[in-house]
């Protein structure tokens, strides 16, 4: 009940936030100022999974920036689907594994890995090769298959989705990082970070019957948002996504987006994919709702090539 | 031998079968590979004369060890491999725990014409219309019921309460698994089964296994002229009666030195009650009663087993004539055939061959398999069905295919089971949210692993379904995904003969790899 109330201020105190953001124009108020780093947004490309994001990290700050000691971490890959990693339908696991070992080196005490997969959860989890990777960093890979592990919350500013069932943990842990990867998407256009959301909440038949985009859109609204978005652009789906059929779908693009604001992140990740942002429903609905912004000139980028 | 070492053997043997049995059907989470499962069921009289009777190979020839191991030792098979047989000794000793006249048995005469009735019936009715007394009676198919419809669920509450106290822990290993029942008229049967076994052999010993089991009739058939058995020593015994009174089987007639050899289940327990070591388990020196072995009763058993024979090669003429789906694509989801599992080849070939043991029903880890109600017709109850509104069928799963140790369902490998198109999907324009809602959704192309669900461009910026039946393979995952009630608005009608779907189609992508960052 505690949290609950919690919650349920913290929302207020959002929405007004956010009100004063559409009012105003102070996006700048959203972003989170975790972090030494003068850069909102940095994109790495041309090196490893690994090596760029230990690059990228360091110029947003270094881990620590977001990572405290003690805290309790959960990262949030996109494992969603039975395929093998060369086909990107799922996050690459050696990033989800670089990303956990920082967590560890900046003092988390525990890190936490899940997805509320479509496919079978035992075989996602393992064939994505991501759980291997994640226990072998020394993370908690946790089951996400069951309706027992879903909390409701209230999403009062919501438009179509006011309320959720969110996996305990992310009500739990202390910081989210989300880990998605870009992908074409056969109906909203691309999957990333915003969409990536939909692998905590347990009734996502309810998004796709009540206008997905809002849906999408409308629980960026949550107050528990992720302190990092780590896009993975290394091997990208560029047709037949979100999951794929063959090599053919997929594109190397050895790249890495790093950012605090998920709306900016994956309006950049949307122009890897080749895809308009501005045709991207929900991006646009949450850049209206204040949820991040969508103007990349207005940003201070960061990019990288290795 | 009048060892108690026999009867120990005995015990050692039955444990290590129903314990592999049980796990075999509660694995939930799929640790046994599916070699061992097949090992572990290898002997399993019924499963593997069906699959004998469809292959035709040695790959299935554990009935014949049976058969042999029969003539040679009598009905060992029902005390040491039968699972649901040593289910009903353990069962027994529950009841003399409970009352101790439970557990003296002593001799009574046999049920010979209920007995040979129902085995006569099974066979006829087997060999005229189908399966279903096989199916209703095949002791392995009973307690496969009887694990996956009453003990599994009970382990899966057991898992998800110690998974609940794991987590307080912090301790991930064990997940929560969701307890669902199956439609209530499929219990029917098992629970009437249940009852019935239940109180025999509670009560009774093996009395189910001596009047109603086909196998068990078969077997004592057989057993009349084992090798092996027990046999008294007149000289030692001194009357007691503690043999007759331990035989669960009450087949031993002490007054006149008898024993009814096709009701023995070789379980060794008057050997070891014996006090004065009368009674011994060795070769039958004086065929005392050979001259009693009805011919004719034999003969027909043999003319039975040949004709069972020789219905597969029937089946198989048939399995050409079976028309082909009525195409009617406008039906709300109103479907024309059931969706069979992969592996089956065609509806018919399956209702013929499956016993309903509902291994692949417990062992599918999407819970798509379920017992069908009326599917099927009356006489396919229980037998599996693709429920897709319970799940899907994984585009990288065979394991139904490979487990099935009837060869209802034939193994395929996975290749080839992703191009075994058990079904076709079919759209219906006026469910779907894109039109009625004009709000994007896409969850059943985003499921299909072949993409034979795909996207076209619809009014503004929106997409809405399209379909290709001939890269289709019937998963059911866009039915599954498909968030529209009561009616979905896309679902796969079954393929009444199994087909081959078109390999997708992929062609290179025009993007290619970036040399510049796009913003």
């Amino acid at each position: 009940m505690k949290r609950r109330d919690f919650f349920n201020k913290s929302l207020q105190a959002g929405m007004a936030a956010g009100a004063a953001v559409a009012v105003g124009g102070y996006e700048k108020l959203l972003l989170p100022s975790y972090g030494a780093s003068k850069y909102d947004m940095v994109a790495v490309m041309g090196g490893g999974p690994e090596s760029m994001f230990d690059l990228g990290i360091q110029e947003l700050g270094g881990t620590g920036a977001f990572v405290g000691k003690g805290q309790k971490v959960l990262v949030k890959p996109n494992i969603g689907w039975d395929v093998i990693p060369e086909l990107a339908a799922n996050t690459n696991p050696m990033l989800v594994k670089r990303v956990i070992e920082h967590c560890f080196k900046a003092g988390a005490k525990e890190v936490y890995v899940l997805d509320h997969s479509i496919d079978n959860w035992l075989n996602t989890y393992k064939n994505s090769g991501i759980e291997r990777a994640a226990k072998s960093a020394g993370a908690k890979v946790v089951p996400a298959n069951s309706e027992s592990y879903y909390h409701e919350i209230e999403i009062p500013a919501g438009v179509r989705l006011k309320k959720a069932k969110v996996h305990e943990l992310l009500l739990e842990t202390d910081v989210y990082i989300n880990v998605p990867v870009v992908k074409d998407h056969n109906s909203t256009r691309m999957s990333c970070s915003l969409k990536n959301s939909m692998g905590l909440v347990w009734d996502r038949g309810f998004w796709h019957a009540n206008n997905l985009h809002q849906c999408i859109a409308d629980f960026a609204l949550f107050e528990k948002k992720p302190l990092l978005n780590v896009i993975d652009c290394y091997n990208v789906i560029v047709k037949h996504g979100p999951r794929g059929v063959s090599k053919e779908d997929v594109v190397m693009m050895k790249s890495l987006i790093l950012t605090t604001d998920w709306v900016a992140g994956d309006t950049a990740a949307a122009m890897m994919l080749g895809a308009d942002p501005e045709k991207i429903d929900y991006l646009t609905i949450a850049y209206k709702m204040g949820l991040g912004n969508m103007k990349l000139d207005s940003l201070n980028i960061r990019r990288i090539k290795m | 031998m009048t060892s108690p070492f026999l009867r120990r053997f005995r015990i050692f043997i039955a444990a290590l079968v129903f314990i592999l049995t049980l796990l075999t059907f509660i694995d939930f989470r799929y640790l046994i590979p599916v070699k061992f499962i097949n090992g572990v069921l290898f002997l399993q009289f019924v499963p593997s004369l069906l699959k004998f009777i469809n292959l035709k190979t040695l790959a299935a020839s554990g009935f014949i060890v049976v058969i042999i191991l029969t003539l040679l030792t009598g009905r060992t098979y029902c005390s040491f491999l039968c699972p649901l047989g040593i289910g009903q000794d353990i069962n027994s000793r529950l009841g003399g725990r409970i009352k101790r006249k439970f557990r003296r048995f002593g001799f009574k005469k046999p049920h010979t014409i209920i007995r040979y009735g129902l085995l006569a019936i099974t066979l006829i009715v087997t060999i005229i219309w189908g399966i279903y007394m096989v199916s209703l009676l095949d002791p392995y198919s009973i307690f496969g019921r009887f694990v996956t419809y009453f003990i599994k669920p009970l382990v899966l509450l057991l898992n998800n309460f110690v998974e609940k106290i794991l987590i307080r822990f912090n301790i991930f290993t064990l997940s929560n698994i969701r307890v669902e029942g199956f439609r209530l008229m499929t219990y029917a049967i098992p629970v009437v089964f249940l009852f019935l076994i239940g109180l025999f052999s509670l009560t009774r010993g093996r009395l189910y296994c001596n009047m109603i089991c086909p196998v068990g009739t078969l077997l004592g058939l057989l057993s009349k002229i084992s090798l092996l058995r027990i046999r008294f020593d007149k000289d030692k015994c001194d009357r007691c009666g503690r043999c007759s009174l331990s035989c669960k089987s009450s087949c031993i007639d002490f007054l006149s030195y008898n024993i009814d050899n096709s009701r023995c289940v070789e379980c060794f327990n008057c050997i070891t009650n014996c006090p004065e070591k009368a009674l011994s388990y060795g070769f039958q020196m004086h065929q005392s009663r050979e001259e009693e072995t009805d011919h004719g009763k034999r003969e027909f058993i043999t003319g039975s087993l040949m004709l069972f024979f020789g219905i597969s090669s029937r089946a198989k003429s048939q399995e050409k004539k079976t028309p082909l789906p009525v195409k009617h694509s406008t039906v709300k989801e109103s479907k024309t055939f059931p969706v069979c599992p992969p592996g089956a080849r065609s509806i018919e070939e399956f209702n013929k061959n499956c016993t309903a043991c509902s291994l692949c029903i417990t062992a599918c880890p999407d819970n798509v398999l379920r017992p069908s109600v009326r599917e099927y017709g009356i006489m396919g109850l229980m037998q599996p069905v693709m429920d897709y509104h319970k799940g899907f069928c994984s585009y990288n799963c065979n394991i139904c295919t490979e487990i099935c140790p009837t060869n209802a369902l034939m193994p395929l490998v996975l290749e080839a089971k992703k191009l075994t198109q058990i079904g076709k999907v079919i759209f219906i324009k006026d469910n779907c949210i894109v039109k009625t809602e004009k709000t994007a959704c896409g969850a059943c192309s985003e499921s299909c692993p072949t993409k034979a669900v795909f996207m076209v461009p619809y009014e503004g910026n929106l997409v809405i379904p399209e379909t290709n039946q001939d890269i289709c393979i019937g998963c059911g995952h866009c039915e599954y995904a498909c968030p529209t009630t009561p009616y979905k608005a896309i679902y796969i009608d079954g393929n009444p003969v199994h087909q081959v779907a078109s390999k997708p189609v992929s062609t290179e992508s025009e993007i290619t790899t970036p040399e510049e960052f796009p913003f």
